[in-house]
Parts: structure tokens; sequence; C-alpha cells
């Protein structure tokens, strides 16, 4: 029975996998990119190391199967953080159709100050 | 069932490689060259359920930890600071 219900984990996290690596290809733009692929991808590979400890019937696994899934689910939104200020920094443009890009509004809040400090 | 696994996380490796190759911007391939890494985690995952062995799972470990710190390393390279501020 908990062979069953780890392959059914398994099975939804690898479509949430394909689902955000289609993201990744489709998608017009790096911010578009980076949070469709990084949401998808972490829910996936969180849920497939969930099934991978629900199916294996051994503590080994088991353990060191949860201790990755947590140390991802940490790390994969501190990357795409830091991606995503590094690419705004080193200048890529947005998508011609985006509408809103609150963090150069507060980048150039923060240079008025600057300036208004002097 | 067990083929079916590895042929979907295939698609998932060739389509990061596929933007890892054209990206129009470095950005895009430093996006996915970490999200190659996370699903390569997965892929070790998968083989240690069907092998039965666990030194994969130790395997995924360290490529997650070494895969998260060239993607640090890489967005500050970026956004163009030095290593240590």
């Amino acid at each position: 029975m908990i062979d069953i219900i780890g392959y059914i984990l398994i099975t939804i996290g690898i479509i949430f996998d394909i689902c955000g690596c289609i993201g990744l290809v489709r998608f017009p733009d790096v911010y578009n990119r980076l949070q469709a692929a990084t949401k998808c991808v972490t829910l996936g590979t969180v849920l497939l190391l969930a099934g991978v400890a629900l199916g294996s019937h051994s503590g080994a696994i088991a353990s060191k199967a949860i201790v990755c899934a947590v140390f991802i689910l940490i790390t994969s939104p501190t990357a795409a953080h830091a991606i995503a200020k590094g690419a705004h920094s080193a200048g890529v443009q947005l998508w011609s159709k985006s509408v809103v890009d609150k963090y150069q509004e507060e980048v150039d809040r923060h240079n008025e100050w600057l300036k208004d400090k002097e | 069932m067990i083929p079916l696994f590895y042929t979907g996380l295939m698609i998932c490796c060739f389509l990061c490689l596929y933007r890892i190759g054209c990206g129009p911007s470095a950005p895009d391939r430093t996006v996915a060259i970490d999200i190659l890494g996370i699903v390569v985690v997965g892929f070790c995952a998968i083989l240690s359920l069907v092998t039965g062995k666990d030194f994969y799972l130790n395997i995924a470990l360290a490529w997650a930890l070494l895969s998260f710190i060239g993607t640090i390393a890489l967005a500050k390279f970026l956004e163009g600071r030095n290593f240590d501020d």
C-alpha cells in the first residue's frame, strides 16, 4: 500500500518537473522563466524525494531523501532571488508587455535619497 | 513504471540543455544550470530507489550543495561585484 502511495507521489513530481521545464523553454523573459522553472521544479523534486522516502524499505534511503528534500526546499528559492537580483543589476530588460517593475522604483527612490543626503 | 520515470526526467534534462545552448543572455543560462542541477538530484533519487543502494543519495546531497554554491557565485558575478562583499 505504501509503495503505491510512493509511486503516485513520484509520478506527480515528474509531471511537475516536465511542466516547469516546458515553462523554462516557452516563456519570453528571464524573470518569467525564473519563476516558472524554480517553483515547479522545486515542488516536483521535493514530491519525488518524498515518494522515494516512502517507497524504499530502507531507513538509510528514507532519512537521506528527507534531508535532501529539506535542503532543496531551503536553497532553491534563495538561488532564484540571487539570480533575479543579479539579472536586474546586469541590465537585462523586461519583456515588452510587462507592466510593473517595483525593484527599479525602489532603486530610483534610494538614489534620490542619497542625492538629498548630500 | 520505472522506464517512464527515466523518460520524464530525460525530457526535463534535454529541455534544460536546449535553454543552456541557445539562451539569449547569461542569466538565462544560469537559471537553466540551476534547474538542471535540481533535476539531476531527482535522477539520483530514482536510481537509489531502483538499485536499493543508499550512496546515490550521498551523491545527490553533494550535487545539490555544489549546484547551490555555483549558482550563488554566478549570480554575484552577474551583479558585477566581488565575491567578498
